[in-house]
């Protein structure tokens, strides 16, 4: 950076006055005139020979403090930092420790500057991590590879994705088959193979050769865009601790100054050793300079925002994050969340004839668009349907006729109906008898299934003290059964969508203070619900804009063990600010204490700026270890 | 209507949070959201303000708590 630069190079300079100043009055007969605390020899040509280097290498170190001082002053910013330093040091100048006021200006700015470099440093490197912007666009127009902003790429255009690459935005693969890395939109490190016609979401990064994509979303709707206006404004709710230092800043400053004035006053009427309580009111002043809680505290929720970014977890602002980590109460939506939001075929009664009944189920159920009949048909092998005369019956099933044969596919109650005698199957999903000819051939079932690490998600969750509930609109049979497979500690079933909100609203109520209340859902319809949780959790990528909007927390994947990651990085971060606040105050209440007291006063102004400033670049390494 | 402005050498942290809040203290601007991290502010002008008026009263305010950051838009 020039500007960094720019600053050392200052440094430098000041440094080599310095260095010349302290030669001159150490080895020098000047020393007998200049003696600290003989006061201000301006008649003899010699104190000027002290003095002005001394003042030049001050000047020039420290030029910039003065000046942002003078301006805060005007403009009703008391006590800044760079107030203090100001005050210090004209303070140390006043009782003509030159060496002293020098010295301690340089070494605040070098400080400065490490600090600048590594805030600079932590800055890019959490930036880094959230740069999923494609840079640019090639498209095919006219036949002709144009290379455009992802801004200009209209949709429908052809675009050409070398190695490397990102894809700019959403759309559909031409190309027979390309591989992408899609780890900076869901933190799932395997590479990702996609087919011909299926959709590649922008941010991707082309692993393979060359391919071919169709745009199917103006860049503004796209994927990428979505989740860096999310990740961009992420920090517009700052966190309580990062209020809290605002607060704490209102009551702190006044108070370090009523102490530095009555260090100063109170003590010398007693000693009437008026210089030496002065600097220690000084060195006071530069103690109390809160910069490591400043810097750092931002700094840690950006830096656990970035990391969780990077797993694929968008937590929006310092606030969340922090909720998140004091989350002991976890509603699951069941259908979509704990399930995997589609049926699947989990038995066919009896197994032997498996293939015959499935074919059967698959003549008459083929056709239909709902749901279980999907499912049934995505699980049937591929007879000829042609001829089917089918007609559906209301609540009961359908029937299939040609010619003489007629196939009948329905619950019990079609069953009990038509007479047919049967063998009624206990099941927690849709069970689906199949009768040929008036003949029973046997049942299918059909039910959404938990996903494969719910059990083992709300295991852990458990395990840490937390309670889970599952919510559902199921019947009570549905839910009681799926509530036990994975093990909630309990389970509110036939809740409509529109009561949901209320329901947790009301459990909220009832469990008072402590803790906070994290919902997740899968977006779809519960908008209200995620909006009403202390933290609301969407899953399952960028879906609905009101879910996103709604939700605290979007997890890209959709894979519940993320809202363990995101609950492990969340309880970090707050640790580690914690950690930050304590060590800052801590170390500065001891050098404050050591001031007063006096124990330091040799090197008392040096220690109060490596206390301001060392604790700021700790603070801000520890920081970093959000990122991890 | 909205702008975004890159915030070249905005050096701290709590700089930002300082500009943020005098920012939304000026009469026009109806939102404001300075992102340390991505060295970014985000405004939304105030329907009917007078631009030119709202943008040199956003420089100098700008200008105030960080003499030398300076702010280019970034279009689209």
């Amino acid at each position: 950076m020039k500007r960094e630069k720019k600053q050392l190079l200052r440094i430098v300079v000041a440094f080599a006055l310095f260095a010349v100043a302290m030669i001159l009055y150490k080895l020098t007969p000047l020393r007998s005139i200049a003696e600290v605390g003989e006061g201000w020899n301006v008649g003899d040509y010699r104190f000027y020979l002290y003095a002005l280097p001394f003042i030049a290498s001050y000047v020039i170190a420290g030029y910039d403090v003065i000046r942002k001082a003078v301006r805060n002053l005007l403009s009703g910013r008391l006590l800044d930092e760079n107030f203090l330093m100001v005050v210090a040091t004209f303070g140390a100048i006043a009782l003509l420790d030159l060496p002293e006021a020098c010295g301690v200006m340089i070494f605040y700015q070098v400080g400065e500057l490490f600090q600048r470099y590594a805030v600079g440093k932590s800055r890019r490197s959490i930036a880094a991590l959230m740069d999923i912007r494609p840079d640019i666009a090639r498209v095919l127009r006219s036949g002709e590879e144009v290379v455009v902003s992802p801004e200009e790429v209209e949709i429908g255009e052809t675009l050409l994705l070398r190695a490397g690459e990102r894809v700019p935005v959403d759309a559909v693969l031409l190309s027979e088959e390309g591989t992408f890395d899609t780890s900076s939109l869901t933190g799932e490190s395997l590479p990702r193979t996609s087919v011909s016609g299926e959709e590649v979401l922008s941010g991707s990064i082309n692993l393979g050769g060359e391919v071919r994509l169709s745009a199917s979303q103006k860049y503004e709707n796209s994927t990428v865009r979505k989740i860096l206006d999310l990740v961009e404004n992420a920090t517009a709710k700052k966190a309580k601790s990062e209020n809290f230092i605002t607060r704490f800043a209102r009551y702190y400053t006044p108070i370090v100054v009523i102490a530095a004035l009555l260090i100063a006053l109170i003590p010398p009427i007693f000693t009437s050793e008026w210089g030496e309580w002065i600097k220690r009111a000084l060195t006071f002043l530069v103690v109390s300079c809160p910069c490591a809680l400043v810097i750092s505290v931002p700094l840690s929720f950006f830096g656990g925002i970035g990391g969780a970014s990077k797993k694929g977890i968008l937590v929006k602002g310092g606030s969340a994050l922090e909720r998140l980590a004091e989350a002991d109460g976890f509603l699951f939506d069941k259908t979509g969340t704990i399930t995997e939001g589609r049926f699947s075929v989990v038995e066919v009664y009896p197994s032997e004839r498996a293939e015959e009944i499935l074919a059967a189920a698959y003549i008459a159920e083929g056709a239909s668009n709902h749901p279980i009949a999907r499912c049934v048909s995505r699980y049937a092998p591929r007879v000829d349907r042609e001829g089917y005369e089918v007609r559906e019956i209301a609540g009961r099933g359908v029937v299939a006729r040609k010619g003489e044969e007629m196939i009948l596919v329905g619950n019990a109650r079609l069953l009990k109906e038509e007479k047919v005698t049967f063998e009624e199957r206990e099941s927690a999903g849709s069970v689906l008898y199949v009768v040929r000819n008036g003949v029973y051939l046997g049942s299918v079932t059909v039910a959404d299934t938990p996903k494969s690490n719910a059990r083992e998600v709300i295991a852990s969750l458990k395990g840490e003290g937390c309670r889970t509930i599952m919510l559902t609109g199921d019947r009570e049979f549905a839910a009681a059964a799926v509530a036990a497979e994975v093990g909630v500690d309990e389970y509110v079933s036939e809740l409509l969508p529109q009561d949901k909100a209320a329901w947790v609203e009301r459990y909220m109520k009832e469990r008072g203070g402590k803790g906070s209340v994290c919902f997740i859902g899968d977006g779809i319809n519960d908008a209200p619900v995620l909006a009403t949780a202390d933290v609301g959790v969407s899953m399952g990528g960028v879906g609905s804009d009101a879910a996103i909007e709604a939700s605290d927390v979007v997890l890209m994947k959709d894979d519940l063990s993320s809202i363990i990651e995101g609950r492990r990085i969340a309880r970090k971060t707050t640790r580690i600010v914690r950690e930050n606040i304590v060590v800052a105050l801590g170390v500065k209440v001891l050098v404050l204490l050591l001031t007063a007291l006096g124990v330091t006063s040799a090197f008392a102004m040096w220690l109060a700026v490596f206390a301001d400033v060392g604790v700021a670049m700790l603070a801000i390494l520890n920081a970093m270890r959000t990122l991890r | 209507m909205k702008k975004v402005y890159e915030m070249t050498d905005l050096c701290c942290a709590s700089c930002a949070a300082e500009i943020e809040g005098d920012v939304r203290k000026i009469e026009g601007i109806a939102l404001c959201n300075v992102n340390f991290i991505m060295q970014k502010m985000t405004l939304e002008i105030a329907e009917g303000a007078d631009e030119a008026k709202v943008i040199k009263a956003l420089c100098k305010a700008v200008r105030r708590v960080e003499p030398d950051c300076d702010l280019v838009e970034v279009k689209g």
